[in-house]
């Protein structure tokens, strides 16, 4: 009789906890980045090796997504700012297919590498679960942030983050 | 007027977008439409013609309004036998506002009718709260709509109303929403509506056998219970062909207080061709049983309490079969325009009574009052219109 | 006695399976949303056209309520 009450409290608190973290844009993570190797839209094979050293963001996005449209004007703006201070920013689309992804670089093309996930195996090995996923990883190859969604101003959020990483 | 009672309960229509697709994640895109309507079946032509326009004030809040005109002329089938031609004018407005916090959106709307015989005001509230990851969205409404109920005693153009009653009617509804795969969405929605007041349409009347009349049968008043109330549950599913298209069926259960019993089945398919055109098509079947207080003749006069032959109260049925075309002359946008669309949609339906007779053959010597042919009649419906995303 | 233990087993998994609703993980992925987030998947792409139908069949017929529908999308945000 007690020991069910005491579950049931405990399921509730660790349901407002889960509820909670769920909803915050962004948190502190840790751990390596895994490594991976990708096609850019060419056919180019490229990795997170060939960026070894730098400050980088993984920013997984999809033709597809609304809020990927908004920032990747903004993220195109920051990679041209940050990147001879050591910054690099990879696209990581996930669309299925290329055709649509191609028709719309060529459309509104941005000037940081594109890489194509179609498999979905680099979104699976960054536990992506959120549609733009920002993932911002330091000199030592390690996930430092991650960042969920976009709304307008977040952009501010991922320059602070930069710097810092920029400034270790 | 008779379409008082076809327009009586847009107002509680409109407070059902709310429940419309609405996604917590993402305020929809900024949109204006402008949008002609031409119904025409039964003796009646009803045109329509509406503007709406839709905008972000900032991510999180979004405003809508909506502009809508009827114009009908004509009379329906049970009204002929007393009324001229009619024509007349409905006008509608409707404001929404939208806001977004995190996974959840509420809306608020105000819709206000007036026509000459008849004047609604509807207020509505919703939620809709996205959970599960994404993959369950939960809807809850609510709404209420006040009306008062008009009756012209004059002509179509030397128009004398004389208000007759209001009504009070309150809808609450729950949907939930489920992604089962990648292919397919599927939801269920529950709507109880609850109506108090005068809500029997006052140019309709009831016929009674009466020897006494050479034509068989008298006119009478009908008289209507003052409260309805009424459940409808739907069921939805909606999966996507691997060709790159989406099949929809849906079922409808309803019934209510005054005994109609309503199954409505309907099935979509609806096919794009690249970024530029997308065809649809749909066939619906609906039947219903009649409320327990209609008749289409009566025994003698006052043989109930309440009493009814309002056609949409009869045993009836109906088939839709309609389709829609739409070709994005802007596919990928210009300036500020992020898309662009012309959109034309026709529908024809067959109704068909099986308790409510033809009116046409009222008097004529060879259908004794109870024996004339039942009515039925096709109706055709067209819509065509503009949106432009921003 | 049993029936009581059964009742209670049964709300503690109901109330368990609640609570953890939040963190079950996803079966469908964001990234896997495409589909979904084409907009035929929409229930109603047009919600005009979509009120008048149903403006239409309310006022010919005794039925009303429980139409349209919600959710689906990229789910994004």
């Amino acid at each position: 009789m007690r020991s069910t009450s005491t579950l049931l409290k405990r399921c509730a608190m660790a349901a407002i906890v889960v509820a909670s973290t769920a909803f915050a844009a962004g948190g502190d993570a840790s751990g390596p980045a895994p490594a991976f190797t990708l096609t850019t839209l060419a056919g180019q094979p490229s990795g997170l090796s060939a960026y070894k050293g730098q400050v980088v963001m993984v920013n997984f996005w999809a033709t597809w997504c609304g809020p990927c449209q908004q920032e990747m004007p903004l993220l195109d703006q920051m990679y041209k700012k940050y990147k001879p201070a050591g910054f690099t920013l990879i696209g990581v689309n996930v669309d299925k297919e290329a055709p649509a992804v191609k028709e719309l670089l060529t459309r509104k093309p941005v000037s940081f590498p594109v890489l194509l996930d179609p498999a979905n195996q680099v979104s699976k090995a960054y536990h992506v679960d959120e549609m733009p996923s920002s993932v911002i990883i330091d000199r030592k190859g390690q996930i430092r942030y991650i960042h969920r969604g976009y709304k307008p101003g977040d952009e501010n959020d991922y320059q602070d983050r930069i710097r810092q990483l920029i400034r270790e | 007027m008779t379409h008082r009672y076809i327009f009586a309960r847009a107002a509680v229509i409109a407070a059902l977008l709310l429940v419309r697709s609405t996604s917590a994640d993402v305020l929809p895109d900024d949109r204006a439409d402008v949008f002609y309507s031409k119904y025409s079946g039964g003796g009646m032509d009803i045109t329509g013609y509406s503007a709406t326009a839709r905008a972000k004030i900032t991510e999180n809040f979004a405003v809508e309004a909506n502009y809508f005109i009827d114009k009908v002329s004509g009379a329906s089938i049970d009204v002929l036998s007393q009324a001229s031609v009619i024509k007349d004018e409905r006008k509608q407005k409707s404001g929404t506002f939208e806001y977004l916090r995190d996974k959840t959106t509420y809306t608020a709307s105000y819709t206000s009718s007036v026509e000459r015989d008849y004047i609604s005001d509807t207020a509505s509230f919703g939620l809709s709260q996205d959970m599960f990851g994404d993959l369950t969205t939960v809807t809850l409404g609510f709404s209420e709509s006040h009306n008062t109920v008009g009756e012209n005693n004059g002509t179509a153009n030397d128009p004398n109303v004389a208000w007759v009653g209001h009504a009070l009617s309150r809808a609450y509804s729950g949907g939930v929403s489920q992604i089962l795969t990648k292919n397919f969405i599927a939801g269920v929605n529950l709507q109880v509506i609850t109506d108090a007041g005068y809500l029997a349409n006052p140019y309709r009347s009831i016929r009674y056998l009466d020897p006494t009349n050479p034509k068989g049968y008298s006119l009478g008043n009908q008289v209507y219970p003052d409260t309805h109330t009424s459940t409808a549950v739907q069921v939805q599913g909606k999966y996507y062909l691997p060709y790159r298209a989406a099949v929809t069926a849906l079922y409808r259960y309803y019934n209510d207080t005054w005994g109609v019993v309503g199954n409505t089945y309907e099935l979509d398919y609806t096919h794009p061709i690249r970024n530029r055109w997308i065809f649809e098509g749909r066939v619906r079947y609906y039947k219903q049983t009649a409320a327990s207080f209609y008749s289409d003749l009566f025994p003698f006069a006052d043989s109930q309490n309440f009493v009814a032959r309002d056609q949409n109260l009869a045993a009836l049925d109906n088939t839709t079969v309609g389709g829609k075309v739409t070709y994005a002359f802007l596919p990928d946008g210009w300036k500020m325009f992020k898309r662009g669309t012309v959109t034309f949609d026709a529908s024809r339906i067959r109704f068909n009574y099986l308790d409510f007779r033809n009116i046409k053959y009222y008097g004529v010597p060879q259908y004794p009052p109870g024996s004339e042919p039942l009515y039925n009649f096709n109706a055709n419906v067209f819509q065509v219109f503009v949106s432009v995303y921003f | 006695m049993r029936c009581r233990q059964m009742l209670l087993s049964g709300t503690v998994l109901g109330a368990l399976v609640l609570s953890s609703g939040c963190s079950i993980q996803p079966w469908v992925k964001p990234y896997e949303r495409d589909r979904l987030a084409d907009p035929i998947m929409a229930w109603d792409r047009d919600a005009i056209s979509a009120a008048y139908l149903d403006h239409i069949r309310e006022s010919r017929e005794g039925s009303r309520g429980a139409t349209g529908g919600a959710g689906g999308g990229c789910g994004c945000n």
